[in-house]
């Protein structure tokens, strides 16, 4: 039986447009697996039944009318702080717990008209702020390869819906990592685009001059079909670039050929264990055994990432996320004056994270502040995008981990900034504006359970060079295809 | 007895004349269904972001380069942040250190005519906030309200911002600032400028100095003020009470007071006890702009005349005076009208005249502005051209401008016609004036007597009698001669 | 840059976030040991190093002053945490705006 829930959207769209498969069986096949794992996954917050049947309907009609779409009758899993019009759209925030949308993401709507069908509103860390998913409000996600460890976030219900087979592809958006990690996690791709290259209209903002959307899927040539739907100017996001797309997913390589990847200096996986530190070392070798040339680059700047990022982020948020006030949507503790009403609303509505970061960003902003803080760090971005510039000048593209360690159990980083260390590597391509992508590259013993976890490979280029990142990223894969190894101890396909 | 100055700085805001809002579709336009004209943007939605309305940045330079305003290169929109029920996203677009335009003088002048300049700090672009009324006090005032109610079809509407330095130093120069500032965006097509609507609102810092004195004093701001006219007032009772206090020894305090229009004083609004902390920083969310010379270039050579340089041209050379040329200016048709005519006879004087006089006459009664009247500034120089050569004379030319206006004929064709030639044939005239005397001899009697006001009425019988076609100027002559 | 105690009472004011006196203290540790690693930046000689406006340089995006569709008004309100009829209603205001 083809398209079967554990296909990927390539294969799938193949047999809808066909008409081997109709959108409304794999729907339907989809709702009932959802309906069968999710209550163990946790993946999603609000399961789309209706809206899914009637679009795979309009899909189905639409086929049967002549026309081929790019990602006919794949079922899609959406963050769930992208607005699809109808849909509860959260935020994985009490203060949006019942907030309806009004409109649809750009990006979530090329996806719809390009065939794809909404099954859910994946569980995220509050307003994305996270690396783990533990800080939604309204729910718990667990890794579908190790129902002890986090899924990795912010993105960790679309991370994790893939993971299960809850959905071919899963809408993420990346700020500091918050796409790549999770993808690591749960054995995906997971790709972030150029700044600017997906629109981010409808996106509810967390920190707008590093959030971008992007694709988690099986395979690279999923993530691409994906990526090259949703690319592209869009009118209503001033910082939407207006500049031609190049198609990608017809453009994956097979080898590496004349091209050289950097290592950084900076990044030595030495100092993460033996286990890990092989793995990474393996996997540069097959890079070069693809026909590779590897050179030692360096960015000096990037150890101060953490500190670039938890500066400028926090202050773009602290405003971003001033709106939620109990006025016209949302959550309202009601009080006698409007002031007290702000402050009992936020303080109900918003989790200990997002409050921290509120607070900092604030800080940062102040008066006084603002100069030492929040100018000083975009001063230091300046350094680092600088800096992946001047390595960019002896290499095509970059390799290193998408984080330092596998899937962590719950609860084991209570205290914040052993959190925040989780974007360590992820960071520094998020203040460049870079395209990057993480692919599975091998696995380690479990810290719980017994069976191995994934680990990711991190791979980035220079801005607008999305079809040779892809295109390497997809000949590693080929040669590799470590996804393989074993699947996820929930959701795998009956 | 110390003699103070006023020192006076103006701060307005003013709605930009726009199809649609500052940073989304949603029409600019006012009086509408509460709550009608919003979108996800101008709502603030989670998730909605904004882009820039490309004729609210050509307007504002429009505004920069009439007041002579320097136009930067490089200019970015900064985020105001705070919270207010009536500013959906708690902060407000709007520009820090990098405005739009910078500098400027406006020039204006006083009903005598007296020239005037208050240099403009700088003029930047920002969005309006909703409008919230205050329920539950009795008086629409906030405080005792018990709640507000919102509409936000107001957010979102640009809006310049007018910071002038403080060279203002009267209620009186107060009133004429701002009026140049109406009549030239309203000449420019920037804004419509109607305070009762709130395209315009604007606040006064005001201080009090010795003369001669260097130091600015302490200053109030005043807000409220709803009309030029309670501009004025406002910032006389303002003066007043300051000079009040420094007399009897006691010291300004700097504060916020809001006029009260029925009281017809200023009291203090309990200000906050914290100055407020913006943390103005770049939005993220907008690109920087990049005003080019030639943008600039090509926004000045399509801009009219501004209304100062038309107002001391007129002056100079017209010699119309202060009253004129201010009616003239606060209606730009007419204005057009006034400098076509004058083209086209060679008579400003004459022109003036009739433009003002006869034709506004006209037009106010018939509903039919001048410019779209029947009377050409073509008919006009002909009927003009007809007195200079004294064919006719001021009371004809009454008549036949009134039938111009009826039936657009051309005035040289109805006096010809008519027969209304006037007569300068002194033969004619005296004849006239001879049974004018003899028919009144009580009259001839008042004016040897000494009572020569009476001639007036002599001339008048004159003048009626030749149906008024004698030349006045040759009846006063000849009636002069004849009286004694 | 120097590592000082942040006020946080005060950033919360300015945040319009109620914290209880557990969360002042713990709030403000946590901050207090971030902003211990942000002194790194400290070290950074910016002194010739443009800010950062945005990643991927663009200027002058505009749109056409153009009127587009505006929402409903009942979808507009249906989600109003209170509203009063055409409107949104708030608790009262105690001070002005600026």
């Amino acid at each position: 039986m083809s398209a079967t829930v554990s296909s990927t959207a390539a294969a799938i769209a193949d047999a809808v447009n066909t008409k081997a498969r109709s959108a409304r069986d794999v729907t339907d096949a989809m709702l009932a697996h959802v309906d069968a794992v999710d209550d163990r996954v946790g993946a999603y917050l609000t399961r789309l039944h209706d809206l899914a049947r009637a679009q795979a309907d309009a899909v189905d009609a639409r086929i049967a009318a002549g026309e081929k779409l790019p990602l006919a009758g794949v079922p899609l899993a959406v963050k769930d702080n992208m607005c699809l019009t109808g849909t509860r759209t959260t935020c994985g925030s009490k203060i949006l717990e019942n907030w309806v949308a009004p409109y649809t993401n750009t990006a979530v709507a090329r996806m719809l008209e390009a065939g794809a069908i909404p099954i859910g509103k994946a569980n995220l860390d509050e307003f994305a702020m996270g690396s783990s998913c533990e800080n939604s409000a309204l729910g718990v996600t667990r890794n579908p390869y190790d129902l002890d460890c986090v899924p990795g976030g912010s993105s960790g219900g679309s991370a994790a819906a893939v993971a299960a087979n809850e959905a071919a592809i899963g809408l993420g958006s990346d700020t500091g990592g918050s796409i790549r990690e999770p993808a690591a996690f749960c054995n995906l791709v997971g790709f972030k685009p150029t700044y600017g290259r997906i629109s981010r209209y409808g996106l509810i903002a967390f920190a707008s001059s590093l959030d971008q959307i992007g694709p988690f899927a099986r395979t690279v040539e999923d993530a691409a079909l994906a990526y090259d739907v949703m690319a592209g100017h869009d009118p209503m996001d001033s910082t939407s670039i207006d500049r031609a797309v190049e198609s990608t997913a017809d453009h994956l390589r097979t080898d590496l050929h004349g091209l050289k990847v950097g290592l950084v200096r900076e990044f030595d996986t030495a100092g993460l264990g033996g286990e890990i530190d092989a793995v990474y070392k393996k996997a540069y070798a097959d890079l070069e055994a693809l026909g590779a040339e590897i050179v030692e680059v360096g960015l000096p700047s990037a150890k101060y990432g953490l500190a670039t990022y938890y500066l400028i982020a926090p202050a773009e948020c602290s405003s971003n996320l001033a709106r939620f006030d109990g006025v016209r949507y949302g959550l309202r503790v009601d009080a006698n004056d409007v002031g007290a009403m702000y402050e009992a609303t936020r303080a109900a509505g918003f989790g200990p994270e997002v409050k921290r970061r509120i607070l900092i960003g604030t800080y940062a902003l102040s008066s006084g502040y603002y100069d030492a803080y929040y100018v000083r760090a975009q001063k230091a971005r300046t350094l680092i995008a600088q800096d992946f510039v001047k390595a960019f000048a002896s290499c095509d593209l970059i390799a290193c981990p998408a984080a330092s360690s596998a899937a962590f159990p719950f609860d084991s980083k209570s205290d914040p900034y052993s959190m925040y260390l989780m974007d360590y590597y992820t960071i520094p391509m998020s203040l460049a504006g870079l395209p990057a992508i993480s692919v599975p590259c091998g696995w380690v013993k479990a810290s719980s359970g017994s069976e191995p976890m994934p680990m990711g490979l991190q791979l980035t280029s220079p801005i607008f060079s999305e079809r040779l990142l892809l295109g390497a990223a997809h000949a590693y894969e080929r040669a590799t295809n470590h996804a393989a190894l074993r699947g996820p101890s929930v959701g795998a396909p009956a | 007895m110390t003699q103070y100055e006023a020192v006076i700085g103006i701060e307005c805001h003013v709605e930009l004349k726009t199809e649609s809002k500052m940073f989304c579709g949603c029409p600019n336009a006012f009086g509408g269904e509460p709550n009608t004209q919003v979108c996800p943007v101008c709502l603030a939605l989670p998730g909605a972001l904004p882009v820039a309305n490309e004729v609210a940045i050509a307007h504002m330079i429009r505004a920069g380069l009439a007041f002579d305003a320097e136009i930067p290169a490089f200019s970015k929109f900064d985020r105001k942040n705070y919270f207010y029920p009536d500013m959906p996203k708690d902060y407000q677009i709007s520009q820090f250190d990098m405005p739009l335009t910078q500098g400027g003088v406006v020039k204006y002048w006083l009903e005598d005519g007296t020239m005037k300049e208050c240099r403009l700090t700088r003029i930047h672009l920002e969005e309006d906030t909703g409008k919230s009324s205050h329920a539950g006090s009795g008086d629409g005032r906030i405080a005792g309200s018990t709640h507000s109610l919102v509409d936000f079809n107001r957010a979102g509407v640009p809006l310049m911002e007018c910071v002038s330095e403080p060279d203002i130093r009267s209620a009186k120069e107060a009133v004429g600032y701002l009026e140049a500032l109406k009549r030239t965006f309203v000449q420019l097509g920037v804004s419509d400028v109607k305070m009762e609507e709130g395209s315009l609102r604007c606040d006064a810092n005001v201080s009090i100095r010795p003369v001669g004195q260097a130091e600015y004093g302490t200053k109030a701001e005043i807000k409220n003020m709803n009309s030029f006219r309670s501009v004025e007032r406002a910032i006389e009772s303002e003066i007043a009470r300051q000079i009040g206090i420094v007399e009897s020894g006691g010291r300004v305090i700097q504060e916020t007071r809001g006029w009260d229009e029925v009281h017809g004083t200023t009291h203090s609004m309990r200000s906050k006890e914290q100055a407020h902390d913006y943390r103005y920083f770049p939005d993220p969310d907008l690109v920087p702009m990049e005003v080019s010379r030639d943008l600039v270039e090509r926004i000045r050579s399509g801009m009219p005349e501004v209304p100062w340089k038309r107002f001391e041209r007129y002056r100079a050379e017209y010699r119309i005076n202060a009253l004129q040329a201010t009616q003239l200016l606060d209606d730009g048709p007419l204005a057009a009208y006034f400098d076509a005519a004058v083209a086209a006879s060679g008579n400003p004087q004459q022109s003036l005249n009739f433009v003002l006089g006869d034709l506004s006459r006209l037009a106010n009664e018939s509903g039919t502005a001048v410019g779209d009247s029947k009377v050409t500034p073509a008919l006009l120089a002909e009927l003009i051209g007809l007195l200079e050569t004294k064919t006719i004379n001021s009371k004809i030319a009454k008549e036949v401008i009134d039938r111009t206006w009826q039936s657009g004929e051309s005035p040289k064709a109805i006096v010809e016609r008519e027969g209304l030639a006037q007569t300068s044939d002194s033969g004619a005239i005296e004849k006239f004036v001879d049974d004018v005397l003899a028919a009144n001899p009580k009259v001839v009697e008042e004016y040897r007597g000494g009572k020569t006001g009476v001639a007036g009425f002599l001339v008048g019988q004159v003048m009626k009698a030749s149906q008024g076609k004698a030349n006045p100027a040759m009846v006063q002559e000849l009636l002069k001669k004849k009286l004694g | 840059m120097s590592s000082e105690k942040i006020d946080v009472r005060y950033v919360a004011k300015l945040a319009r976030i109620a914290l209880t006196d557990d969360e002042v203290e713990r709030f403000g540790a946590q901050l207090g040991d971030l902003l211990e690693h942000v002194q790194l930046l400290g070290e950074l000689d910016v002194a010739a190093v443009p800010a950062t406006a945005q990643v991927v340089e663009s200027r002058n995006v505009q749109r056409a002053d153009v009127v587009r569709p505006t929402l409903d008004r009942e979808t507009v309100l249906a989600q109003a945490p209170q509203r009063q009829g055409a409107f949104f209603r708030v608790p009262r205001i105690i001070a002005e705006a600026e």
